[in-house]
């Protein structure tokens, strides 16, 4: 089975530290994947990599047997990856169902070219967000809980409650693929139940999920297959109950005695 | 009550747009219709600005660039050719386009950079088009470029310049509104409130940013053409004039930056005062001055902005009604009122 969304040895350096090195990950269509290591370890930089907000150094990305490497945020978004920020982040002058309508934007054009031309100017010109995405932003928002909040401005929101509208309009796309930045973080626990619940449900209609997350309960209740990352290198992949128990998780996050892993946390 | 304003919005328009037309039939005076034609001048100016900064937020400085280049492009096409009469005003969108073909490579350059460097950046800029203005040959340095003469009757001279002020302004705003409510105008709000989140939601930044810059700057350079007739002559301090990117600013800032109707009222308010100061006071610094302490006093006090203040005061004053209004019907009191005044207090947010 080919993987959904791939990176190849991709490295990234900050100056001197390298944030990533040599780093394969693999996700497969259908799966709930974990991300998981100690702070510093690269996991938000991968992310970053993969979703066109950093340049690689070295190495590739591959979405399906598309070559994504080093394109651009949009374009990757585009192109069937959706992502979240560890530091949620919505647009919070325009009202909810404004956020979702940005993030619709290029789906409301048909996909047989007629995005071009005068037929795409007159897309650009038409008031923002026909029925058809107002309708499936509604469906959305009622999926994550907060429809009735549709019409203030989203920096009114709590904060978990933003978290709920990132993930609703990431999904307005469609995205073959999300990627959360610990989704669990920062949320009061009920919430955080809610959260675990929809990418369950949106998992059995056939998205794929890569998630950072430092809830170890979170992450081994909800994942198929969890990759374990130190240094900005992949150290084990299994699935939870196996890496519940591989000493090398163990080390990664509290050390060894010979020194190679330092944790800057 | 939110819902009426949809039932007066257009007849007020309507009846506004009906005083305006007639206004220079009724009030001959030159004087007053020069007022009007300048205060147009800036209604249409500072709309097109707010088409590019006020969604954007990216505050420019540079506007004067697109006066001016208007102004100039105009200028050396009626000179060159000899243009007199009504056919100047059909030049007019040439300014634009020449306006608009400069904000390409300018935009390319400046939006790459955001916030206060991207302000620096189109100040830089300014002073650089200044400088070509008063040294390149066929601007015709310190001399500046004259307008062809007009023989329209002088006792209705200003009547031409007024209707096409009236028209440009009335196009610009019912374009700007186009703006704001298109997908395209989200987007640049978006990007507004998080350029790099735009992006990861697919927005392509820069594309949209660029179209705003050389819309705004096509409506700037309309403008600087339309001034340069009336005035009769662009020379490179007056029009390529960095109290002009000011002005704009001002009048921005005090009506409502971001909003349509603010920028416009802001217009409206400091053109004519501007020049009733200007006429007052023979010492043209004291009107300056005075400017200055009012744009004091509104960073002060109205941070934000007339409409956005006199919004907030609405709905204010509106909670505090319901509160003390009696709930009607026959919901008992006791269970009525916490809910009114959860009401209020949502719609004060």
């Amino acid at each position: 089975m080919t993987a959904l969304l791939r990176t190849e040895a991709v490295s990234k350096a900050f100056g001197g530290v390298h944030a990533l090195a040599d780093c394969t990950v693999e996700v497969d269509a259908g799966s709930i994947a974990g991300l998981i290591g100690p702070n510093g370890s690269g996991k938000t930089t991968l992310f970053n990599v993969i979703s066109g907000y950093e340049r690689v150094d070295g190495g590739r990305v591959y979405l399906r047997d598309a070559d994504i490497t080093n394109a651009p945020p949009d374009r990757v978004f585009r192109s069937g990856i959706g992502r979240t920020f560890q530091l949620t982040r919505v647009f919070p002058r325009l009202t909810v169902m404004e956020n979702m309508i940005v993030a619709a934007g290029h789906h409301d054009r048909l996909p047989n070219g007629s995005g071009r031309g005068l037929s795409g100017l007159r897309s650009r010109l038409a008031r923002a967000g026909g029925p058809a995405t107002r309708r499936r932003a509604i469906e959305l928002l009622e999926f994550t809980g907060i429809a009735r909040h549709a019409d203030v401005p989203a920096g009114t929101l709590s904060y978990g409650q933003r978290k709920l509208l990132e993930l609703s309009y990431v999904l307005i796309a469609s995205p073959a693929i999300v990627l959360l930045d610990e989704p669990a973080g920062g949320v009061n626990p009920t919430l955080i139940g809610v959260i675990a619940d929809r990418i369950r449900d949106l998992n059995q209609e056939g998205t794929t999920f890569l998630i950072v997350e430092h809830n170890m309960e979170f992450v081994m209740g909800l994942c198929d297959r969890v990759t374990v990352i130190d240094n900005g290198t992949p150290v084990v992949t299994g699935p939870p109950e196996v890496i519940r128990t591989d000493h090398r998780v163990l080390d990664a996050y509290l050390g060894t005695d010979d020194g190679d892993s330092d944790l800057p946390a | 009550m939110r819902t009426l304003a949809r039932y007066w919005r257009a007849p007020a328009l309507a009846a506004l747009l009906v005083v305006a037309v007639v206004f220079p039939l009724v009030d001959t005076s030159a004087v007053d219709t020069t007022f009007a034609i300048n205060t147009l001048i800036y209604v249409a100016a500072v709309t097109g600005w707010s088409m590019f900064s006020g969604n954007t937020g990216y505050v420019s400085l540079g506007h004067a660039v697109f006066f001016g280049t208007g102004a100039y492009a105009v200028g050396l096409l009626a000179w060159h050719q000899h243009l007199a009469g009504d056919v100047i005003f059909a030049t007019l969108p040439l300014g634009g386009l020449a306006a608009a073909a400069v904000a390409v490579p300018f935009g390319l350059v400046a939006l790459r950079v955001r916030r206060h460097t991207f302000v620096v950046v189109t100040i830089a800029i300014f002073f650089i088009f200044q400088l070509l203005a008063f040294n390149l040959a066929f601007t015709q340095g310190n001399q500046g470029v004259s307008a062809p003469f007009l023989q329209w009757n002088p006792a209705t001279y200003n009547n031409p310049f007024y209707y096409a002020g009236l028209i440009i302004a009335v196009l610009t705003i019912a374009w700007s509104w186009q703006i704001r409510r298109s997908k395209f105008g989200l987007q640049l709000r978006a990007i507004r409130d998080d350029e790099d989140r735009a992006r990861g939601l697919g927005v392509r930044a820069m594309r949209s940013k660029l179209a705003a810059f050389v819309i705004s700057a096509f409506v700037t350079g309309v403008v600087g053409g339309l001034w340069f007739y009336f005035i009769g002559q662009a020379l490179p301090e007056t029009v390529f004039d960095p109290t002009f990117d000011l002005t704009v600013a001002l009048m921005a800032f005090l009506g409502g930056f971001g909003t349509l109707a603010g920028p416009v009222l802001g217009a409206l308010i400091l053109e004519p005062l501007q020049q009733q100061l200007t006429l007052q006071f023979t010492n043209g610094y004291l009107s300056q001055i005075l400017l200055g302490a009012l744009f004091l006093l509104v960073i002060l006090f109205l941070p934000r902005g007339l409409v956005p203040s006199a919004e907030e005061w609405l709905t204010a004053g509106r909670a505090w009604l319901d509160r003390r209004r009696p709930p009607r019907g026959p919901v008992p009191a006791e269970a009525a009122a916490p809910e009114t005044a959860l009401a209020a207090r949502k719609a004060g947010e």
